[in-house]
C-alpha cells in the first residue's frame, strides 16, 4: 500500500482503475443470488446496475465494495486479481461503498465525520486546522454547502449523504459504489446529488450505482447492466435504452407457464376484509376488499407501503383515518390482540426478527399466538397443545424438531412452515403473508404456495405481498400495485409481468 | 448424496442437542461436586443441623433470585429489588403496630407488589433501559425509606416480638418456616413460568419482543406484571429479615439484589433473556451458600471467598455467551 498524503489525494486523485469481475457467484443457503457474473466497468464511467427486487444487484455492489464476500469468482483491478475481504480492503484500493444505511457517527461534527479515522495529527494530538483545509477543498470540488461544526445527526438525510460522499473523497476514493442513493431524497436534494455525481465522474472517479428509478438512471449513466435472478442479462450503452426496453430485460420473456388457475371466487362470496379510506404515516387512501376464497396479491417496490398496509390491518401500526372491517365488524386501530381475535393472521416479512422466538421450542412457537385457545384459566393444557401442534405440523409438512428441539435448529424452509403453522393452527378468516417464500428452497416454496391455495379454497381471504412478481401473479386472483403508499393499479390474472412492473417502477 | 447430507445434518443436530443437555444440567453437577467434596473433607457438612442452617441462609437471596429470574427471562433487570424490600418491610412493621402481625405481613406484601408495579410501569412507559432505570428507582425508594423513618430503625411493638420471630422458627419437618416459604415460592413461580400461558409470554417477550408483540402479546403488561412479582418476592424476603433481626431499617439488604442476579446467572439463566428456569436460580443460590458454608467449615480464609464467587460468575456468563455464539453460527 503506497503512502500518500492527504493533500496529494484530494488535489490529484490517482486515476480510477478498470474494475472487472469474472464468474462472480454468491449463495445464501440454498438460494444463488449471483450466478457466474462477468462484468467490466471502465475507469471514470457512470455504470448503473438494474434489476427487480432480489435480482442480485445490491449483492454485486456490496461485493465490489467489500461489504460481503463472494463465494466464487474473482475481482480484478486494472487486470490484476485482488482480494477484497472487508470495506477496509476496498478503501485501500480506492473503492468506497455508500450503502442505504449511512455509516456516520451522528453525535459528532460534519468535519470529524468527513475525516473519520484519518484526522490530521501531530504527536497524537488532533490538528483540526489541517483537517479544515482539506474539508474546504472538498467543498469547493463538490459545490456542497456544509457547516463543518454541525453535528451530523442534526442534518436532514440528504445532507448526511453529502457528508458520506465527502468522507469517501477524503479517503481518496476513485470508485464510488452507491446503493439506491436517491431513494430517500426529495426532488431538490436528488437534483443536487445527480449533478455532483456527474461532476465527480467528469473529474475521473468511477461511479457504480444501483437504483430503482429508471428515468433517473438513463439520464445519468453512461452504461447500464441488467441482472435477473442472479444472472447478467445485458450490459449496454444507456443511450441504447428506454425505460420500457429496460423493464422487458429485467422481467425477461421466458416466464414459466402458469399453474392451473386458482379456483374462481364464488359470486356470492362474503367480503372478509373491507378497507376504506385507510391512511397512516406511510399509506394513503387505501380502498381494498378481499372476499372468501380470494387471493389478492400486492406488488410494488420495497418501501412502497406494502408491508405497512399489512401491519396496519393487523393492528401493529396505528391508523390516522379510514376503517378496517373484518366480516362487517370494525377493527379497533392499533390492537393486534383484537385483530387476532377477529381471525386475522399475519406471517411477517422477517422470520427471525418478527416471526420466531428462536431460543424456544418448535411447539412453543407454534402455540404462541393462540395460547388462550388451549388453556384453562391461564394453565396450559399441554396434552391438547401437543396434539394440535402435531396435527398442524403434519398439515404444513414440517420436518424435524417436533417436540422440544429449539426452532433455531431447523432449516429456513422448515422455520417458515412453522411460522405458517403458528397462524393456521386455528384457521384464520384473513391470512396476510409478507414475502412468504423469501430465502427458502423450491420444494418448501411449492409447499407454501399449496398451503395458501388450500386455505383460500377452504374459505379464507388471503393477501400476499411478495417482491417476486412471478409468485404474486401465480398465486393471486388479482394483483394490486402500490407506489408511494397508494394503490395505483389493479390487474387480473391475465396481466403480463411487464405491465405490472411498469406500473410499479414508473412515475 | 441427499441422504448422506441429511444424516450428517441429523448427526449434527443430535450433537447440538447433547451439548445442550450437558449445558442444561452441567451446573447441577457443579453443585453436586461441591457438596460431595465438602461431605468428604469435613465431618460437619453433612449433618442435619448444618443443612437446615444452610437452607435457612439461602432464603433471602433465594426469594430475591426467584423474582429476578422472571425479570431476566422477560428481558429486564430489577436493581430496585432490595430497595423495595426495605420500604415494604418498613411498611409491614408499621402496619403490624396498628393491626397486628398478620396484617403487617399482608401490608408488606401489598407494598411490595405496589412498588414493583410502579417500577415496572416507569420502565415500560419511559422505555428507559431497565438496568439504569431500576437503579434510579432503587435510589428513590431507599431515599423514601429514609424519609419515612427519619433514618431510624423501626421495630414492631415488644408484645409482638414472639410472633415476629415466626420465620426463624422450625417447622414440624425440621426446616425453618423461612426455608419452607422459599420452597413454596420456588414451586409456585416455577409452575407459573413453566406451565401457564403467562409463563410462555414471559419467555416470548424476553426471547424476541417484536415476535411476541406480533403474536398479540401485550409486552408492556407482561413486563409490569413481572416487576410486580419481583416486588412481592422482595416483600417476602423483607419479612424474613424482619423476623431474624426483629426490626427493619432503610439500609437493610443493600447490595443483595446483585447477589441474587449473580445466583440467577450462575444457575444458567441467560442474561440475554428468553432462556432459563426458576430451579436454576435455586441451584445458583445453593452454590453460593454452600461455598460460603464450606469456607467456614474448612476454616479457609474468607478473604478468598469473594474471589471464588467472582470467578464463578464470570465462568457462568462466559459459558452463556459462548453457547450463544455457537447458536448464532
Amino acid at each position: 500500500m503506497s503512502v500518500t498524503t492527504r493533500a496529494q489525494v484530494t488535489q490529484h486523485p490517482a486515476p480510477a482503475p478498470e474494475i472487472s469481475v469474472h464468474g462472480l457467484t454468491k449463495r445464501y443457503g440454498p438460494v444463488t443470488v449471483l450466478d457466474a457474473v462477468d462484468l467490466t466497468i471502465a475507469p471514470g464511467e457512470i455504470h448503473a446496475i438494474l434489476g427487480e427486487n432480489g435480482a442480485g444487484k445490491s449483492t454485486l455492489l456490496k461485493i465490489v465494495g467489500g461489504a460481503i464476500a463472494a463465494d466464487g469468482g474473482e475481482l480484478r483491478l486494472d487486470g490484476d486479481p485482488v482480494r477484497i475481504g472487508s470495506p477496509r480492503d476496498a478503501i485501500d484500493h480506492g473503492i468506497t461503498l455508500i450503502s442505504q444505511e449511512l455509516a456516520l457517527v451522528p453525535g459528532r461534527s460534519v468535519l470529524e465525520n468527513v475525516m473519520l479515522g484519518r484526522w490530521a495529527q501531530r504527536g497524537g494530538f488532533a490538528t483540526p486546522g489541517a483537517d479544515l483545509d482539506v474539508f474546504h477543498e472538498l467543498l469547493e470540488r463538490t459545490g456542497f454547502d456544509l457547516d463543518p461544526d454541525t453535528p451530523v445527526g442534526d442534518l436532514p438525510i440528504g445532507r448526511q449523504q453529502q457528508v458520506e460522499i465527502l468522507k469517501a473523497l477524503a479517503r481518496g476514493a476513485r470508485v464510488l459504489c452507491m446503493d439506491e442513493p436517491t431513494a430517500v431524497l426529495n426532488e431538490a436534494e436528488k437534483e443536487q446529488l445527480l449533478r455532483v455525481v456527474r461532476d465527480i465522474a467528469a473529474a475521473g472517479t468511477t461511479i457504480v450505482i444501483v437504483s430503482h428509478f429508471l428515468d433517473e438512471v438513463l439520464a445519468l449513466a453512461n452504461r447500464v447492466t441488467v441482472l435477473r435472478d442472479g444472472h447478467l442479462i445485458e450490459t449496454a450503452d444507456a443511450a441504447a435504452h428506454t425505460p420500457a426496453t429496460l423493464v422487458s430485460l429485467m422481467v425477461g420473456r421466458e416466464v414459466d407457464p402458469l399453474d392451473e388457475d386458482p379456483r374462481p371466487v364464488a359470486d356470492d362470496a362474503e367480503t372478509v376484509l373491507r378497507i376504506a379510506g385507510l391512511r397512516t404515516a406511510v399509506v394513503r387512501d387505501i380502498d381494498l376488499e378481499v372476499r372468501r376464497g380470494e387471493i389478492v396479491g400486492i406488488a410494488g417496490l420495497v418501501g412502497s407501503g406494502r408491508s405497512d398496509l399489512l401491519l396496519t390491518v393487523f393492528g401493529s401500526d396505528r391508523r390516522r383515518g379510514g376503517s378496517v372491517e373484518i366480516l362487517g365488524r370494525e377493527l379497533p386501530s392499533g390492537s393486534i390482540a383484537a385483530a387476532i381475535r377477529a381471525g386475522v393472521a399475519l406471517v411477517p416479512e422477517s422470520r427471525k426478527d418478527q416471526g420466531l422466538v428462536l431460543g424456544r421450542s418448535v411447539g412453543e412457537n407454534i402455540a404462541l399466538a393462540t395460547l388462550a385457545h388451549r388453556s384453562v384459566l391461564g394453565w396450559v393444557q399441554r396434552r391438547r397443545e401437543r396434539a394440535a401442534v402435531a396435527a398442524i405440523a403434519d398439515e404444513v409438512d414440517l420436518r424435524g424438531g417436533r417436540g422440544g428441539s429449539t426452532i433455531a435448529d431447523l432449516s429456513g424452509g422448515n422455520q417458515q412452515k412453522a411460522l405458517f403453522a403458528k397462524w393456521l393452527i386455528d384457521p384464520p378468516e384473513l391470512l396476510m403473508v409478507d414475502e412468504p417464500t423469501r430465502g427458502i428452497d423450491i420444494a418448501a416454496k411449492a409447499r407454501i404456495h399449496g398451503l395458501l391455495r388450500t386455505l383460500a379454497e377452504r374459505g379464507a381471504a388471503v393477501l400476499v405481498v411478495s417482491s417476486e412478481l412471478d409468485e404474486v401473479i401465480r398465486l393471486s386472483h388479482r394483483v394490486v400495485v402500490m407506489r408511494h403508499g397508494r394503490i395505483v393499479d389493479e390487474f387480473d390474472r391475465s396481466a403480463s409481468p411487464d405491465d405490472i412492473i411498469t406500473s410499479a417502477f414508473m412515475k | 448424496m441427499t441422504s448422506t447430507s441429511t444424516s450428517a445434518a441429523a448427526r449434527t443436530a443430535q450433537r447440538i442437542r447433547r451439548r445442550l443437555n450437558l449445558r442444561d444440567f452441567g451446573i447441577l453437577f457443579g453443585l453436586v461436586a461441591i457438596v460431595v467434596f465438602l461431605s468428604l473433607s469435613t465431618t460437619t457438612f453433612l449433618t442435619a443441623g448444618n443443612l437446615v442452617n444452610l437452607l435457612d441462609q439461602a432464603t433471602v437471596v433465594g426469594l430475591l433470585a426467584a423474582g429476578a429470574t422472571l425479570c431476566i427471562i422477560s428481558g429486564v433487570f430489577d436493581l430496585s429489588a432490595t430497595a423495595t424490600l426495605a420500604v415494604s418491610a418498613i411498611a409491614g412493621v408499621w402496619v403490624s403496630r396498628v393491626l397486628g402481625y398478620e396484617a403487617g405481613f399482608i401490608g408488606a406484601l401489598v407494598a411490595g407488589i405496589l412498588l414493583g408495579t410502579i417500577t415496572g410501569t416507569i420502565i415500560v412507559k419511559t422505555k428507559v433501559n431497565s438496568f439504569i432505570g431500576t437503579l434510579a428507582v432503587s435510589i428513590i425508594y431507599r431515599g423514601l425509606a429514609i424519609v419515612l423513618t427519619a433514618g431510624a430503625i423501626v421495630a414492631p411493638p415488644p408484645e409482638l416480638a414472639e410472633r415476629v420471630r415466626f420465620f426463624a422458627e422450625k417447622t414440624p419437618i425440621g426446616l425453618t418456616w423461612a426455608s419452607l416459604l422459599l420452597l413454596v415460592t420456588l414451586v409456585v413461580l416455577g409452575l407459573l413460568l413453566a406451565r401457564t400461558t403467562f409463563g410462555r409470554r414471559i419467555y416470548a417477550v424476553g426471547g424476541n419482543q417484536e415476535a411476541a408483540r406480533l403474536s398479540g402479546i401485550r409486552t408492556g403488561a407482561v413486563r409490569i406484571a413481572v416487576f410486580a412479582i419481583s416486588g412481592a418476592c422482595s416483600a417476602l424476603a423483607g419479612m424474613v429479615l424482619v423476623s431474624r433481626a426483629g426490626s427493619a431499617q432503610p439500609a437493610m439488604a443493600t447490595g443483595l439484589e446483585l447477589t441474587a442476579i449473580a445466583a440467577v446467572v450462575i444457575g444458567g439463566t441467560s442474561i440475554m433473556g428468553g432462556q432459563g428456569a426458576v430451579w436454576r436460580a435455586f441451584v445458583g443460590v445453593l452454590i453460593l451458600t454452600v461455598i460460603a458454608n464450606g469456607f467456614n467449615l474448612l476454616h479457609w480464609d474468607t478473604i478468598y471467598q469473594q474471589v471464588v464467587t467472582g470467578v464463578l460468575i464470570l465462568a457462568a456468563v462466559a459459558a452463556d455467551s459462548l453457547f450463544f455464539r455457537k447458536r448464532a453460527s
